[in-house]
């Protein structure tokens, strides 16, 4: 049973150009280029110097954030340098890499697993997925022990298993499926017994019947334990049905509203290659430190079972490739993946496919006709090209009312364009502006408070240094006058006999003195006027 | 008819008074007009816009006494901005005040500081770090780039470095799309 959501395209496969033969394991690199940021979250730390020798599996970087994950050394060798180096991303910045230049002996440090793991607890079990480093491998690669860990006031009630694979070329989790289904049953039954959901569904698109039976059969082998319940669904295969949101309400028929995680509603959604990652962390005691990568666009491809951090150049002569300056090589599939600039670029664990195609003619952009196709096929029911016209415009404000933040930048949209605007794009570049200014208003905000305390400490500075001045001012008069008193005392200590002696005199006098002051005053008041 | 008058100005009287118990009861605090300037401009406390910093420049521009073109940080993005709050027209920078570049920071160069503390107090964001005869740093994260520690320096230990761009906070370029001619045309 299934819900169909709305849009979507339904796009030639190519899928089997790589599915049809056993996936094959790509020999150690000489060198191998480890980014320290492979995930969503905060920038890991080189615990390792150049110059050291690691062994295979060893700990290279690590973060005290939650939010992040352990980055490990995929072969055994020396650590030559901790550089900036390409990686892929549509900057083609640089960023710190770990370079490790390998000895071939794949001397692996002591690691050990257990496949009795209902004996650890649930935090231990998260703690050892976070330290092997393990992402989401379906693309988004957010650290796993995170999304292992709900809010304490959501139960978890579903977890879905994301086999659905909906990107043309892309057949590593078909093959994975087909050849590994045991160890992601077990790795979906871990994560099924972290999270306490009595329920799983495996969602897989209907053009992997192969990947489905055998699930199917490892189903019925593999033993489980028994409260779990797990159904298998096949999903139509439209494009992208393998979208978080989208592949929920294909399963569940829930809608996830916008700005809200599948968490808040009780579900959880991993892919098919993380469970795979989960079981070998925990019953084997493996770091994610190896992938399956889809190699594909000429006439045959593969699926190679590639360390972490090996060069895509060592990558495509391994399965003889060899891009010209008529090819375009992309990371990732045809509709959401990223254009590589060179061959130097490390594999990371977010790439689940090296696409080398023939460049596709240029296509002039022309302008908008207001066919409005890509309204019709947006599978979250945006309005392309009212957020296009907005984003052309710069007018962040009202792009964001009508949901720019929504838009999973599938694709779509500019697939069908008769005009070939390059619509992603522009929704890009609008999100990546209003982050931009939303980091450009808090630095502003911490700006304008220091200043404001700058001024207020000036101001507190001035008022102390005066009231320093006073109190100094009034102690030096006190001792003043009071050395002025102690004289008077002591000279009227000297008078005191006659004093005493005029009182008495003048008390019987009539006081003529005091008169005669009355009537001079007046005098007085006007010769000072 | 004079029971009329009577009913009328008596209505009128009372909810007269009804709206301004409201009026006074529910008001609305909206922001003064200088703190939404103020919010628009970028801090940096430079004092390029001959202001002693940014809210005295906002007060002169609510004041009508500055125009809003004098902020060489904030550039054409804020002079925009201003420009929609206060309902006037888009102009472009005075280049006497400056020109629009990109984001900096200073840098103390620690083997010639000699701790005189004159970038200390010259700094308007408390962003330098030390003490008499220690040595000086600036701390990254909060300096405005707004050089105003640059003149005071008897030993000119310090430069200004553009930030360079990382991965976190690049942003992608406007679509390069080319001016279209149908065919034909």
């Amino acid at each position: 049973m299934h819900t169909m959501w709305s849009g979507g395209l339904k796009l030639k496969g190519y899928k089997t150009i790589s599915n049809q033969q056993k996936s094959i394991t790509a020999p150690i690199p000489n060198t191998l280029i480890i980014p320290l940021q492979q995930h969503i979250g905060q920038l890991t730390h080189p615990v390792v110097q150049v110059g050291d020798k690691v062994k295979k599996g060893q700990c290279i970087a690590q973060s005290k954030h939650f939010i992040s994950a352990a980055v490990h050394a995929s072969s055994s060798g020396t650590v030559t340098a901790i550089e900036n180096h390409p990686v892929a991303h549509p900057s083609q910045l640089a960023t710190p890499c770990i370079i490790i230049k390998t000895d071939g002996k794949e001397e692996w440090i002591t690691h050990h697993g257990t496949s009795n793991y209902q004996q650890l607890s649930r935090a231990e079990l998260r703690d050892r997925i976070g330290k092997a480093g393990i992402v989401g491998l379906g693309g988004a690669v957010f650290p796993t022990q995170v999304k292992l860990t709900p809010p304490s006031d959501t139960r978890i009630t579903t977890l879905i298993l994301n086999g659905a694979e909906c990107e043309p070329y892309i057949t590593c989790d078909d093959r994975l499926m087909r050849e590994q289904a045991s160890e992601i049953l077990q790795g979906m039954a871990i994560i099924a017994y972290i999270l306490k959901v009595p329920h799983v569904i495996i969602g897989i698109e209907d053009n992997k019947p192969q990947a489905y039976q055998t699930l199917q059969h490892a189903l019925s082998q593999t033993a489980l334990f028994p409260q779990l319940n797990v159904e298998i669904i096949q999903v139509p295969t439209i494009y992208p049905a393998g979208g978080e949101k989208q592949l929920i309400y294909t399963l569940t028929g829930k809608k996830i509203p916008s700005y809200e995680l599948p968490a808040q509603q009780g579900i959880v959604c991993h892919n098919v290659a993380t469970c795979f990652s989960v079981y070998e962390a925990i019953v084997k005691g493996i770091p994610l430190i190896s992938r399956l990568v889809t190699v594909t666009g000429q006439k045959q491809g593969f699926n190679v079972r590639t360390l972490i951090g090996t060069p895509i150049q060592d990558l495509l002569d391994y399965v003889a490739y060899h891009p010209t300056i008529k090819h375009t090589l992309i990371m990732g599939g045809p509709m959401m993946g990223t254009a590589l600039s060179n061959t130097r670029i490390p594999i990371v664990k977010a790439s689940n496919c090296i696409l080398l195609q023939d460049t596709p003619p240029f296509e002039q952009t022309m302008p908008c006709i207001r066919c409005a196709q890509c309204s019709h096929v947006c599978p979250v029911n945006l309005l392309p090209q009212q957020l296009y016209w907005y984003a052309r415009s710069k007018e962040f404000d009202k792009i964001q009312d009508i949901h720019l933040f929504d838009c999973i930048e599938c694709g779509c949209c500019s697939y069908v364009c008769p005009s070939h605007i390059p619509l992603v794009h522009y929704y890009r570049y609008a999100k990546t502006e209003i982050w931009n200014k939303e980091k450009q208003k808090q630095k502003a905000d911490l700006a304008r408070t220091r200043h404001e305390f700058h001024l207020f400490r000036l101001e507190r500075e001035k008022k102390e240094k005066a009231e320093r001045h006073k109190k100094k001012k009034t102690t030096l008069n006190k001792t003043k006058t009071d050395a002025i008193q102690a004289a008077l005392q002591r000279t009227k200590a000297k008078k005191q006999p006659t004093n005493n002696s005029d009182k008495n005199t003048m008390q019987n006098d009539p006081n003529p003195t005091d008169s005669h002051s009355q009537v001079s005053t007046p005098d007085k008041d006007k010769s000072l006027l | 008819m004079l029971n009329v008058l009577f009913v009328l100005s008596g209505l009128t009287l009372a909810f007269g008074m009804l709206l301004g118990y409201a009026a006074v009861r529910f008001k609305v605090e909206s922001s003064p007009i200088v703190e939404q300037i103020d919010a628009l401009l970028p801090q940096t406390q430079c004092g390029q816009c001959n202001y002693a910093g940014c809210h005295p420049y906002a007060q002169a521009i609510a004041k009508n006494e500055a125009d809003i073109n004098q902020c060489p940080p904030g550039g054409e993005a804020t002079i925009q901005a201003l420009a929609e709050l206060l309902d006037r027209e888009i102009i472009p920078l005075n280049e006497e005040h400056g020109r629009h570049d990109l984001p900096k920071v200073a840098i103390i160069d620690e083997q010639t500081c000699i701790g005189c503390t004159l970038c200390i107090q010259a700094c308007p964001v408390d962003a330098i770090l030390g003490a008499a005869k220690q040595m000086h740093t600036v701390i990254t994260n909060e300096c405005t780039g707004c050089e105003l520690c640059l003149p005071p320096c008897p030993v000119d230990c310090i430069r200004m470095e553009t930030t360079t761009e990382d991965i976190e906070d690049w942003r992608w370029p406007y679509p390069n799309t080319y001016t279209t001619t149908l065919p034909g045309s």
